[in-house]
């Protein structure tokens, strides 16, 4: 090599020019993408013959089906041999699957329930809502329930008033004695109300003003409509729940933090399942004699403190991904704790663990499915019921079939929506 | 290290040092563990003073303007700033806070919240000042910094001078009465550092009591009224910058000096 260096000085900067045309459009995706080499195409090509083996056996099967028919033998009949669907098991037992036996001339009031709920979500899922549905966001808990199960309004009333008495108490004792007390005796008063007070309140409030909707007991519930209720419920009650479970695993209070390690641990280390035969079994016991303990809400109970568990450890993973800085400037503007969380820590840690978050939703709102066995009629165990049914006897496909089709619809729109709120609240990186 | 060159020179006739005392750190002892990372420091800081810190790293200069605000926690002895004494003390501690203003290497700024928002968040939600006059003063300080026309952006649009810039006018919508920057242009292009320096210096001619950890030499020259050398955790030389860049006194600073001018 010459020592001689050639010296170079560029007169003009270059203009950018477009990339070549074999890159871009459809055809330089499919060449990317489908036919990059020999080895991928043989990939592709076999790929594509199976789908298409799937599609011919699949769609004459599916569409071929028949929906107006009231046995199984009489579908066969019908068919004369032929491999198709039996779909009128689903077309006569449709309601069932839906509602279970909940009383049809009541059917508007799950309706209503859900309708509410989608309008309550609203301004809490999308930004740029009436900011006014948020009153609705804040009744549904209280009007939904009340709506399935019926009865006497102040029941609800009385549940909505725990909250008052609950916000009122940490009010008066933040002001009179500190923080944390009103932290601590704010939600005991709240959770005494509840156990010891509401019940009799609303008895006699509805004794003097009796106003109510006809009652439904928790055994006519089924179908979707209890898997929808279990799993919203238990999704609304683990998210907070979590977060506070979080919060409390990473305290400095070693109290605090000793409970919440020893809960999260706890309930991760049992099946679900075992849970639930606690809630069907074993609840009973613990509770004072003479308590009507509701096997719906006992199993709701079970399925949120299941789901917090895992959700406390989605979030913190989130909240171990946010850099130290953060706290720090959040500390050296002189924010308190609670307001360093709310507006600075828990925006950012809980956008990170979206995906967990979404992942925790979704299966905790498939693993309602196992309320079936338990006795609870959800899908699956409607569909045992049907199948044990003289007329439907031997139909397997066309029933999990349809129960999969609507928990896929379900878990496929959270996870869209999942998606749709990661590119919303992307800022740019850190 | 090079040093820059500033356009704009300060006016050391506007620095006023007071007699009033703002920050007074009085047989100060702090440890990691069992490491003893700050060791007897003794230092009384006047308002209106500049202080710039330096050192080689591990001497606890960051460390020590931490404890000032109590991000760290000291173990032995005393810290008092505005008349505050730093103790666990929760309340002293948010008053102490909300006086002093701290500017952080890598910004810190809040990724998830607009410039604006992080300009206001702080005297909203702190001071309760009414959202309006916060944005009306945030945009006042954003002015200054020269980026009024970043205030809607995110901080990960802007350039590192640009949201170290934000940084300081987050600051500074606290009006606080003490600054203090931890090492502010160490994580800076050499083109950001000067447009962040420049900001200093206006900020020194105002008056603004400041304590600065850097390896600028050039600001220190051009702005400090006394310069602190530490290692290993104690103050070993401190002067006026002429002196101690002409004429330092220990073997220490002078191996110190010999190695990054």
């Amino acid at each position: 090599m010459s020592d001689k260096v050639t010296a170079y000085v560029r007169t003009e900067m270059l203009e950018e020019k477009a990339p070549p045309s074999l890159n871009t459009g459809p055809l330089g995706w499919i060449r990317e993408n489908l036919f990059p080499n020999w080895f991928s195409s043989i990939l592709t090509l076999v790929s594509l013959w199976i789908i298409y083996k799937m599609l011919v056996a699949f769609i004459p099967w599916a569409f071929g089906g028949v929906w107006n028919a009231s046995s199984l033998n009489e579908c066969r009949e019908i068919l004369q041999g032929v491999d198709a669907a039996c779909w009128a098991v689903i077309h006569e037992r449709f309601w069932q699957l839906m509602y279970g036996f909940y009383p049809d001339h009541l059917y508007w009031r799950p309706n209503l329930a859900l309708i509410l709920l989608i309008v309550a979500l609203v301004p809490v899922l999308f930004e740029g809502a009436p900011r006014k549905l948020l009153w609705i966001s804040v009744a549904t808990p209280f009007v939904g329930p009340w709506l399935l199960w019926g009865g006497t309004i102040w029941t609800p009333v009385a549940a909505a008033l725990g909250f008052v008495v609950g916000i009122a108490v940490y009010r008066l004792t933040a002001s009179a004695l500190s923080n944390l007390a009103g932290l601590v005796l704010g939600p005991l008063a709240a959770v005494i109300w509840w156990i010891l007070l509401a019940g009799r309140f609303s008895d006699l409030v509805s004794s003097i003003l009796p106003l109510g909707i006809e009652p439904v007991e928790s055994r006519m519930f089924g179908g979707f409509m209890l898997a929808i209720t279990l799993g919203i419920t238990g999704i609304a009650a683990s998210f907070p729940l979590g977060i506070i479970l979080a919060l409390g695993r990473q305290s400095n209070l070693i109290i605090v933090k000793t409970l919440s390690v020893g809960f999260i641990e706890f309930i991760r280390g049992v099946p679900l399942i075992t849970l639930l035969f606690v809630a069907q079994v074993m609840l009973a016991y613990f509770l004072p004699k003479g308590t009507d303990f509701d096997i719906i809400l006992r199993v709701m109970i079970m399925i949120t403190l299941f789901a917090a568990a895992y959700m406390a450890e989605v979030i913190r993973g989130g909240l171990a991904a946010l850099p130290k800085g953060q706290y720090e400037a959040a500390d050296a503007l002189g924010l308190n704790y609670w307001q360093a969380q709310r507006l600075i820590i828990m925006p950012q840690a809980l956008k990170i663990a979206i995906p967990g978050i979404v992942s925790t939703f979704i299966g905790l709102f498939k693993d309602t499915t196992l309320v079936s066995i338990i006795g609870l009629a959800d899908p699956i165990g409607w569909v045992k019921f049907i199948q044990a049914d003289a007329a439907w006897n031997g139909i397997v496909w066309e029933l999990y079939g349809f129960v999969a089709l609507v928990f896929f619809i379900i878990c496929f729109s959270m996870s869209r929506y999942s998606m749709y709120l990661e590119r919303k609240l992307e800022t740019g990186h850190k | 290290m090079s040093e820059v060159e500033f356009d704009h020179h300060a006016d050391r006739s506007r620095m006023q040092v007071s007699d009033e005392v703002a920050i007074e750190v009085v047989n100060m002892n702090k440890w990691y563990g069992s490491f003893h990372v700050l060791r007897d420091i003794n230092l009384t800081v006047n308002r209106g003073e500049r202080i710039v810190i330096c050192g080689p790293s591990g001497s606890g200069k960051s460390t020590l303007i931490r404890c000032m605000n109590r991000l760290e926690e000291h173990q032995e002895g005393k810290i008092i700033v505005d008349g505050i004494e730093l103790t666990s003390d929760l309340k002293n501690i948010d008053k102490v806070r909300r006086e002093v203003g701290m500017v952080f290497q890598h910004f810190n700024l809040f990724p998830h919240l607009t410039i604006l928002e992080n300009c206001t968040l702080a005297p909203i939600w702190v001071r309760k000042t009414p959202r309006r006059e916060a944005e009306e003063t945030a945009m006042h300080f954003l002015e200054k910094v020269k980026i009024p026309e970043q205030a809607h952006k995110y901080p990960g649009q802007l350039s590192g001078g640009q949201q170290q810039r934000v940084a300081i006018a987050r600051s500074l919508c606290m009006k606080p009465r003490i600054m203090l920057f931890d090492e502010p242009t160490s994580a800076l292009d050499p083109e950001m550092i000067k447009e962040v320096l420049d900001t200093m210096i206006e900020l020194a001619e105002e008056g603004m009591t400041m304590l600065v950890v850097t390896h600028e030499m050039g600001f220190a020259k051009e702005v400090a009224n006394r310069v602190i050398f530490m290692d290993a955790g104690q103050i070993v030389e401190q002067n006026e910058p002429e002196e101690f860049f002409s004429n330092p006194q220990s073997e220490r600073t002078k191996l110190f000096l010999s190695q990054i001018l």
